[in-house]
C-alpha cells in the first residue's frame, strides 16, 4: 500500500513526567485488555420482533374477520326474521360457503398473499446471504486480520487498484508461511459444525500446495507451486459493473461495510445481501469527498469533484442580492444570508442511482 | 439550375408511393411468423387459446425451473505466484505491429488478464496519423479463429496428419540438402531481422533464391519508378502537402499502397479553417465508383482500360494540347481542367495511379516530374519498403516449377493457389497454373496461420503464430522502424517461420532469441530494447515517448541505416516507348464491357475473409455484407436485365425494377472472359459507375479448409486479371449475359429511410463556404425565430419537456464528415470494444444487423438524372444521445433513460423488448437481439430458432469458448430479447472517471475516448466533457459554428452529435434549400410531396 498517501507527520513530543507506577498501571490495563464482547449479535432479534407485531395485527385482523363475518350472519338471519315477519317471501338465503361473494373475496385474498410471497421469492433467487461454504483451506480471517492484525490490502492490495479484490496468490501466503509453519498460540478453532480444526494441519496444506518443506525451507522453488480452487462466496450477476478501487479508494469505503465483521468470522460468509436494493439505499446515504466546508479555498478532498461547480455553489451559504444587484442588508446592518441549498453530496446526487453508473 | 438530391437505395429516388412507403413503413421488413387469423373462430386456428394458454404455462414453469433450482458453485482460482506487473481486472498495453496482407501498422494491444482484447493505434508512430484500419482492429479475432491451424502437418497420401517439428525438421532438413534448386516464395518481407535470416538461408543452400510475390501487385509502379531513374522502389507520398490531388483509379483512401497513412495525410488537406476556409482539391478518374472516388471533389469516368489514354492526355494537357480521349466531352473537359489546376498548383499538386501497366506509370512519373512534385509531394528519400513484388518473377517461378527445375519450393504469407491469374478450367472449375506446377515440385512447405488454398496442396503445413503471439519486426519505409512482441503465450503448437528457416541453416537459436540478439547488438543493451519494444517504434521527428529524446536519436542514428537509403532523380526514361505503346493500345482497343477488380477495405486480398467482423462489415458503397456481386451501371441494367431504376412505367420493366428495388434477390449475370472461365455473380446497380465497366471484389470464393466464414461466401474473381508479359492488370475484357435467375445480396442500410427529411445530410461547396458562411447556422436561427418567438432559445422554449440537468460532466460529439472515406474502422472498434454480435448473412437479410454504429452512404445525384453521381456522402450514424429522447418517453419499463452526464443509457437485464424505442427513434439506431446472437440465454440450444429459421455457422463459430475469449468483459454480453445501442462507451468513460478520482485530480480532456473516435484515421471523430470549455469538443464546436448541424434537429431531439456538414471543394453555390415556411418543416423534402404523418404509426 502507498504509505505516502498518508501525510508524513512527527510524534508530537510529551512534555509531562510519568511515573514508574503510572507506567505500569498502562501496561497492566495494556496486558489485562479483553476486547469489548460484542452484544450478542442475533441477527434474529430485529425480525422477531417484526414477526411479533405481525402476529399481533395478524391476531387482531383474524378476530376482526371473525366478528364481522358474525355480524354479517346475524344481519342476514335479522333480515329473514324481519321478511318473515312482513310475510315477503325470498328464497333460502345460500350458505357462506357457496356465498359468491365469499368465495371470491377468499380467492383475491390467496392470490395476493400467494402472489406476494411468490414474488418475494423470485426476487430471492441466487441470492446467498449467509453462505460459509467449505473452503480447501481452513482459513481464518479471525486469526490473520483480527488477532494478528493483518491489514486487509496486504493480501487483497489488488482491491487498491482494480474492480476485482483478488484473493492472494501463494506466493503471498508464502511471505509469511515460509517461517509460519505451525499454529500454536491462538484459540481453538472450529468449524460450522464445531469440529476442532488443527490449525498446523491447515498450514501443511498450504505448503502442500506451495511445493514447500518447512525441514528444508531453502529447497523450496516457487514455481513449482500449484493454484488453489477457492470457492467464491460474494458473487454478483454478470451484468453488474462493481469495482473495489472505485468504493474503497476513491469512496473510501471500510472493507467492513459490505464484508461485515470480517475480523471476527473464522471462515468467511457472505454478510451482505448483495442486492440490488442493498447498493442503491448505501448510494443514498453515503456522502461524497466534495471537502465543500474549506474556507481557504483550498480542496482537501477529491479534486476530481472540482467537475461538479454547480453542487460546490449550492454548498455554500449564500449573500442575498436584490434585483439592482445590491447586497440586502436587515435591519442591524448585516448582510442577509441565505443558508446553503445542500448541506451535502450524496452519491445519489452525482448520479449513484443511474441505471448506467453500473449495468453496462 | 439542377437540384441535388440525397438518396440511399433506389427505391428512395422516386418514391414509388405504393410499394416504397409501404417497405419503409416497418422498421424490420418482414411478416410476423403467426399463422394467419382468418375467420375459422379461435378454436380451429392453429395456434387456439388452448394451446397458447398450454404454450404458456410450460414457458412460466421452465423459466422458473431454469431459473431456480440450484445456485451453482463458482470457483476462484487465483494465481500460484503471482505476476508482479499484472492487476488482474486492469488491462494492460503493449505495443506491437500490425503485420498482415501488405499493411504495417503500428498499434498497441489491449491486454485483459492475459488476453489481447483490442487493437489500439500507437499513437508514438507519426505516419499512421495515430489511426487504424478496419483489418487492423478486426485482427484481433482472427487469433481466437477456430480454424487456426493447431499443430505441424505432414501430408500421407492424401491427407493430412499431425506430426512434430522434431520429425519435420529432420524430413525438410534431409530434402533441402538434396533439393537442389530451392525457393522461397514470400509475400514482401518488411523485417530488418527476417530479410538477414532469408540471406543466411539462401547462402547456405546454393542455387536457391527468393521470390516476393503480393496479392495485389505494384509491380508496375515498381519497374516505372525504376524505368525512371528512381531504381525499383516506392516512394512515400505527402498528401498533406498536396493542394491538388489527381487520382487515376487509385482507391488510395481505401485500399491503395498504403491507406491509413494516406489517409491521414489526406484530411490535413481537408480539415476546413472557417475563418479561412481552404481545402486540398481532389479530381478523381475512374471506372467504378471507389470510395476514394465517391470522396473526390470532382470525378470523371472511363473505361478501365483507357486509364493510360487518360494519363496521356493530362501529360499532353499540361503541355497545352487539348485532351481527346474517346468522344467523352465530359471527361476530356475534366482532364483540361484537373490539368490546369496542376499547372497553377505546380511543386503542391500530386498525381497517383492505381494501374499495374508500366507504361502508365511511366506517364504518371512524366506528370508528377511536370508538375514539380518530386521532393514536394513524392519523397524519395523514404522508400516504403511494403508491396515489392515483381509479377514476373512469380510467372517465371511457375514455369521454372512446371519445368520441374525446382527441388523444393517453401511457401510464407503468399498464396498463388488462390490469386495466381493462370491457368485452365477443369471439369467446370479454375485450377491455377500454379497448382498444376506445385504437383511437380518435390518437397513443398507452406507456413500458415490457416489451412489456405496452397496450403492444402503443400506436402508440410508448418502454423506459425498470429502476430499478435510473435517477436518480430517490421520497416515499413526508411528509417522507420516498429517491433512486435507477444501479448499472448501462443495458443497452439505455432512456431514462427522464421525459426524454421534458422534450424534448416542449421542455426541452433530459435527466432525469438535470435530478434532479441539481433536488436540488442544493434541498439547498443538491454535497456535501450525494452524501451524500443515499450515505444513499439523508432521513427525520424517521431515523439520521443518513453525512450527519451536524445536516446530516440541514437536509436535512430543506428537503425537508419539498416536499408538501403538514398534516392535517384527523374531522368525522363521511357516516355517515348510508353506513349508509343499507349497509343497503339488505345488505337487497337475494341469498345465493349470491361471487368475491373478491386479490393474492399474489409476483406482486402482475401485475408479479411475469415474474419467474422470484417465479412459483417458493409462495403461503404454497396452497403453489402458477406458477398461479392458486379457493381455495374444504371444504363448497363437497363441494357442487359432490363431494369428501368429510375422511370416509373407501367410495363414489365416496372415491375422487374420494383422487385430489384424492394428485395434482396437481385439478377445473376455471367461474366466470361476469353480462356478464363465464366463466373456467375448477382448484380448491384451503382451510379456513378462508367456505363462499360462491371466491377468485382477480390477476396471472396475461398477454400473451404478455411472454415464456414470464409468459404460459401462470393466467387473467387483473381483469375480474372490478365497478364501483359510484364505485369498483371486487373481488367479484362469481359462479355456479360443475362442468366435470368436470383440470388439473394444481404444489403444494409437501405431498410431505414429519413423519408426525405432533408435535414439529415447537411452538403455544402467551398466557394458557398466563402460566399455565405452563414447558409447552414441560419437554420437554426429560422427555427428559433419558427418554435421559439418570445425567448429565442429554441433549445428550452420549443419543448414540452423538463430540462435535463448535468452538474458535472456533459458528454458530447462532433463528426466531421468531411474527413469521413467510409473505411468502417469505427464500425469494427465498436464490434471489438462493445461485443456487438455478428448475425450473419441471414440475418442480415432479414435487418436483423446489430451494428451500434454505421455509416450511412448517400448518393447526390442530380434530380432529374440519378445516373449523374455528384458524389457521395458519408454520415456515422450512432446513437445521438438526445437530451430529448424519443426513445426514452416510450419505454414501458424505463430501461432507457437519461443520466446526468447526458447520455442515453440502456439497462439490458431491464428491457423486456417491446421494441417501442427503436420504433419511435428517428435515427434507428437501436439494434434489437432477434436471437440468441451470444449464447448468453440461459436455456442452452436457444440458437436454433426452428421457427424463423437457424442462425448461420458464423454466430455458432463466434459462441465457440475460443472465440469468445476476444470479449470485453466489462461490457455486458446481451442475450435475446433486449435492445441495444451506442453507449458513448460508458465502460471507458466510467473507467477514466474512476482513474482520476483514484489519482484524486480532475478529469484531463482525452482521458476517455471512444472506440470509433480512436479508430478513426481521418480524426473524424472527436468525444469529450463539453462543459470543460478548454476540451477538444468544445473547441471544435466552437470553431466550427458555420457548418456544425444536427441531425433532422428541428424535431427537437437535441442530440448530443454534432455533425460538421461535407465540404466539395468546387465553383457551385448551393442555393439554400430550407427557406420555407414554418409549417413546411415537417413535410418532405425536395422530390417528394407525401406529408410524413401519412405514414406514422
Amino acid at each position: 500500500m502507498e504509505v505516502q498517501s498518508f501525510s508524513a507527520s512527527s510524534m508530537t513530543q510529551f512534555e509531562g513526567s510519568i511515573t514508574a507506577a503510572e507506567i505500569d498501571a498502562v501496561l497492566k490495563y495494556v496486558d489485562g485488555w479483553q476486547p469489548p464482547t460484542p452484544p450478542p449479535s442475533d441477527p434474529n432479534s430485529a425480525k422477531t420482533e417484526g414477526n411479533q407485531n405481525a402476529v399481533i395485527f395478524g391476531v387482531i385482523s383474524l378476530i376482526l374477520a371473525i366478528i364481522m363475518l358474525i355480524l354479517m350472519q346475524i344481519n342476514s338471519n335479522l333480515k329473514k326474521l324481519s321478511d318473515d315477519a312482513e310475510g315477503i317471501g325470498r328464497p333460502e338465503p345460500v350458505p357462506f360457503y357457496r356465498n359468491k361473494i365469499y368465495i371470491a373475496m377468499v380467492a383475491l385474498l390467496f392470490f395476493v398473499v400467494a402472489g406476494y410471497f411468490f414474488a418475494q421469492a423470485a426476487i430471492g433467487l441466487q441470492r446467498q446471504k449467509d453462505y460459509q461454504p467449505k473452503q480447501p483451506i481452513y482459513y481464518s480471517h479471525k486469526v490473520h486480520a483480527g488477532i494478528n492484525q493483518i491489514s486487509c490490502l496486504y493480501c487483497h492490495g489488488n482491491a487498491w487498484d482494480s474492480k476485482t479484490a483478488a484473493i492472494p496468490s501463494v506466493n503471498v501466503c508464502m511471505n509469511c508461511h515460509k517461517t509460519i509453519t505451525s499454529y500454536e498460540k491462538g484459540p481453538k478453532l472450529h468449524d460450522e459444525d464445531g469440529n476442532e480444526i488443527n490449525g498446523t494441519a491447515e498450514i501443511a496444506k498450504l505448503h502442500k500446495y506451495a511445493g514447500f518443506d518447512p525441514k528444508q525451507p531453502d529447497a523450496w522453488d516457487p514455481s513449482k507451486a500449484k493454484e488453489i480452487e477457492w470457492t467464491k462466496i460474494h458473487n454478483l450477476p454478470d451484468h453488474v459493473f462493481f469495482s473495489h478501487a472505485q468504493h474503497i479508494r476513491a469512496g473510501k469505503v471500510q472493507c467492513q461495510t459490505c464484508h461485515g465483521e470480517i475480523t471476527g468470522m473464522d471462515e468467511v460468509k457472505q454478510f451482505s445481501e448483495l442486492s440490488m436494493g442493498w447498493c442503491v439505499n448505501c448510494h443514498r446515504q453515503t456522502k461524497v469527498d466534495f471537502d465543500y466546508r474549506d474556507s481557504t479555498g483550498a480542496t482537501k478532498g477529491n479534486k476530481f469533484y472540482s467537475l461538479y461547480e454547480k453542487f460546490h455553489k449550492d454548498l455554500q451559504p449564500d449573500t442575498l442580492k436584490n434585483k439592482h444587484g445590491e447586497y440586502i442588508l436587515d435591519d442591524n446592518g448585516n448582510y442577509t444570508i441565505r443558508k446553503p441549498k445542500m448541506d451535502s453530496v450524496t452519491v445519489k446526487d452525482i448520479g449513484g442511482l443511474e441505471c448506467q453508473k453500473c449495468h453496462y | 439550375m439542377s437540384q441535388k438530391k440525397y438518396w440511399q437505395g433506389f427505391g428512395e429516388i422516386n418514391n414509388d408511393p405504393e410499394k416504397y412507403q409501404k417497405q419503409v413503413q416497418d422498421e424490420f421488413r418482414e411478416e410476423l411468423p403467426f399463422s394467419d387469423m382468418d375467420d375459422k373462430g379461435l378454436l380451429d386456428a392453429k395456434a387456439p387459446r388452448r394451446d397458447f394458454l398450454k404454450y404458456l404455462g410450460f414457458s412460466t414453469a421452465a423459466a422458473t425451473l431454469a431459473a431456480s433450482c440450484k445456485t451453482p458453485v463458482r470457483k476462484a482460482i487465483p494465481f500460484a505466484n503471482k505476476p508482479e506487473n499484472i492487476i488482474p481486472g486492469e488491462a494492460k498495453y503493449y505495443a506491437t505491429t500490425y503485420v498482415q496482407d501488405g499493411d504495417v501498422i503500428p498499434v498497441v494491444a489491449k491486454v485483459r488478464d492475459g488476453r489481447p482484447i483490442k487493437i489500439e493505434p500507437n499513437d508514438l508512430s507519426t505516419f499512421t496519423g495515430g489511426g487504424t484500419t478496419a483489418r487492423a482492429q478486426a485482427s484481433v479475432l482472427d487469433l481466437y479463429d477456430t480454424n487456426r491451424l493447431r499443430f505441424p502437418q505432414r501430408k500421407v497420401g492424401n491427407k493430412f496428419e499431425e506430426s512434430t517439428y522434431e520429425f519435420i525438421d529432420k524430413a525438410i532438413g534431409d530434402a533441402l540438402g538434396t533439393a537442389g534448386n530451392i525457393v522461397l516464395l514470400t509475400s514482401t518481407i518488411t523485417s530488418p531481422s527476417t530479410k538477414e535470416i532469408i540471406t543466411g538461408f539462401l547462402n547456405k543452400y546454393p542455387g536457391s533464391r527468393h521470390v516476393q510475390a503480393d496479392a495485389v501487385s505494384y509491380s508496375g509502379m515498381l519497374l516505372a519508378n525504376e524505368a525512371s531513374g528512381f531504381g525499383r522502389k516506392l516512394p512515400t507520398y505527402h498528401f498533406a502537402a498536396a493542394k491538388v490531388i489527381v487520382s487515376l483509379g487509385a482507391d488510395f483512401l481505401n485500399t491503395w499502397l498504403s491507406p491509413l497513412e494516406f489517409a491521414a495525410g489526406y484530411t490535413k488537406g481537408r480539415k476546413i479553417d472557417e475563418k479561412d476556409p481552404q481545402m486540398s482539391k481532389h479530381y478523381q478518374f475512374e471506372g467504378h465508383l471507389s470510395p476514394t472516388g465517391a470522396t473526390a471533389d470532382e470525378r470523371f469516368t472511363h473505361r478501365p482500360s483507357e486509364t493510360g489514354s487518360v494519363a496521356l492526355a493530362l501529360l499532353n494537357a499540361l503541355n497545352g494540347t487539348a485532351p481527346a480521349v474517346g468522344n467523352n466531352n465530359k471527361l476530356n473537359a475534366g482532364i483540361k481542367k484537373a490539368a490546369d489546376d496542376l499547372k497553377a498548383n505546380s511543386g503542391a499538386a500530386l498525381v497517383v495511379c492505381g494501374s499495374n501497366d508500366v507504361n502508365v506509370q511511366i506517364i504518371v512519373n512524366a506528370i508528377n516530374n511536370a508538375i514539380g512534385a518530386y521532393g514536394t509531394t513524392i519523397d524519395w528519400n523514404k522508400a516504403v519498403n511494403y508491396r515489392q513484388g515483381i509479377d514476373k518473377d512469380l510467372v517465371d517461378l511457375v514455369a521454372d516449377m512446371d519445368s520441374g527445375k525446382i527441388g523444393a519450393l517453401l511457401i510464407s504469407g503468399a498464396n498463388p493457389a488462390y490469386t495466381y491469374f493462370d491457368g485452365e478450367v477443369v471439369n467446370g472449375k479454375w485450377v491455377t497454373k500454379f497448382e498444376k506446377a506445385l504437383a511437380k515440385v518435390k518437397t513443398t512447405v507452406s507456413f500458415a496461420g490457416m489451412m489456405d488454398e496452397t496450403s492444402v496442396l503443400c506436402g508440410f503445413v508448418l502454423p506459425t503464430h498470429h502476430y499478435l503471439e510473435s517477436w518480430g519486426d517490421a520497416e515499413p519505409k526508411t528509417g522507420y522502424t516498429s517491433f512486435l512482441q507477444p501479448t499472448i503465450y501462443p495458443l497452439f503448437k505455432t512456431r514462427p517461420f522464421q525459426t524454421s528457416l534458422l534450424k534448416w541453416t542449421g542455426a541452433t537459436d530459435d527466432y525469438d532469441t535470435y530478434f532479441k540478439n539481433y536488436w540488442t547488438g544493434k541498439l547498443g543493451g538491454d535497456q535501450a530494447f525494452e524501451k524500443a519494444l515499450q515505444d513499439g517504434v523508432i521513427e525520424p521527428g517521431g515523439q520521443a515517448g518513453t525512450i527519451g529524446k536524445a536516446l530516440t536519436d541514437t536509436l535512430q542514428a543506428i537503425a537508419a541505416p539498416i536499408v538501403s537509403a538514398g534516392s535517384g532523380s527523374y531522368n525522363g526514361g521511357n516516355v517515348g516507348t510508353a506513349t508509343t505503346a499507349i497509343t497503339s493500345a488505345a488505337a487497337a482497343n475494341k469498345p465493349g464491357d470491361e471487368v475491373v477488380l478491386y479490393e474492399k477495405a474489409s476483406i482486402g486480398s482475401g485475408m479479411g475473409a475469415t474474419n467474422p467482423w470484417l465479412q459483417e462489415l458493409p462495403d461503404s458503397i454497396s452497403k453489402a455484407s458477406w458477398d461479392n456481386y458486379a457493381m455495374i451501371s444504371m444504363s448497363k441494367a437497363k441494357e442487359l436485365l432490363g431494369l428501368d431504376l429510375y422511370y416509373n412505367t407501367e410495363d414489365e420493366a416496372n415491375s422487374k425494377a420494383i422487385d430489384y428495388k424492394y428485395y434482396p434477390q437481385k439478377p445473376v449475370i455471367r461474366l466470361s472472359v476469353a480462356g478464363k472461365g465464366d463466373i456467375d455473380l448477382p448484380v448491384l446497380v451503382i451510379p456513378g459507375m462508367n456505363p462499360n465497366t462491371i466491377a468485382v471484389a477480390v477476396g471472396y470464393g475461398r477454400h473451404e479448409a478455411l472454415g464456414k466464414t470464409a468459404s460459401g461466401v462470393g466467387k473467387n474473381v483473381y483469375h480474372f486479371a490478365a497478364f501483359n508479359g510484364t505485369t498483371i492488370n486487373y481488367t479484362n475484357a469481359v462479355t456479360v449475359t443475362d442468366q435470368k435467375r436470383k440470388e439473394k445480396i444481404a444489403q444494409m442500410q437501405i431498410q431505414n429511410s429519413y423519408e426525405g427529411r432533408v435535414e439529415v445530410v447537411r452538403e455544402t461547396t467551398l466557394a458557398t463556404c466563402k460566399k455565405d458562411p452563414t447558409a447552414i447556422s441560419d437554420y437554426r436561427k429560422e427555427l428559433a425565430e419558427d418554435y421559439a418567438r418570445s425567448t429565442n432559445d429554441f433549445r428550452k422554449e420549443a419543448t414540452l419537456y423538463p430540462h435535463h440537468e448535468q452538474p458535472g460532466i456533459k458528454w458530447g460529439m462532433v463528426v466531421d464528415m468531411n474527413a469521413c472515406y467510409g473505411c468502417g474502422a469505427c464500425v469494427v472498434a465498436c464490434h471489438a470494444e462493445n461485443n456487438v454480435p455478428v448475425v450473419g448473412k441471414s440475418e442480415v437479410l432479414r435487418y436483423h444487423d446489430m451494428h451500434w454504429l454505421r455509416i450511412d452512404r448517400y448518393f447526390v445525384t442530380d434530380e432529374k438524372n440519378p445516373d449523374d453521381l455528384k458524389g457521395v456522402v458519408f454520415q456515422p450514424m450512432l446513437c445521438q444521445h438526445c437530451d430529448n429522447a424519443p426513445c426514452e418517453n416510450v419505454c414501458p419499463v424505463a430501461a432507457t433513460n437519461h443520466s446526468s452526464e447526458g447520455i442515453n443509457q440502456m439497462a439490458y437485464n431491464r428491457c423486456i423488448g417491446t421494441r417501442y424505442c427503436a420504433n419511435n427513434c428517428p435515427y434507428k439506431v437501436r439494434r434489437f437481439n432477434w436471437a440468441d446472437y451470444t449464447g448468453a440465454d440461459s436455456f442452452p440450444n436457444n440458437q436454433d430458432q426452428q421457427l424463423v429459421g437457424r442462425l448461420d455457422p458464423v454466430v455458432h463459430q463466434m459462441n465457440d469458448e475460443l472465440t469468445r475469449m476476444v470479449l470485453n468483459p466489462d461490457v455486458t454480453v446481451r442475450s435475446r430479447g433486449v435492445m441495444e445501442k451506442c453507449s458513448f462507451c460508458v465502460q471507458r468513460t466510467q473507467a477514466a472517471k474512476l482513474q482520476a478520482k483514484k489519482d484524486g485530480r480532475p478529469l484531463k480532456d482525452g482521458e476517455a475516448k471512444t472506440a470509433c473516435q480512436q479508430a478513426c484515421a481521418g480524426d473524424a471523430i472527436v468525444f469529450g466533457n463539453v462543459h470543460d470549455s478548454n476540451s477538444q469538443v468544445s473547441q471544435v464546436r466552437r470553431d466550427n459554428t458555420q457548418r456544425s448541424f444536427y441531425v433532422i434537429e428541428q424535431i427537437h431531439t437535441l442530440p448530443n452529435v454534432t455533425y460538421l456538414a461535407k465540404v466539395r471543394n468546387t465553383e457551385e453555390i448551393i442555393e439554400p434549400k430550407h427557406h420555407r415556411k414554418p409549417a413546411e418543416h415537417g413535410e418532405h423534402g425536395a422530390g417528394s410531396a407525401k406529408p410524413e404523418e401519412a405514414h406514422h404509426h
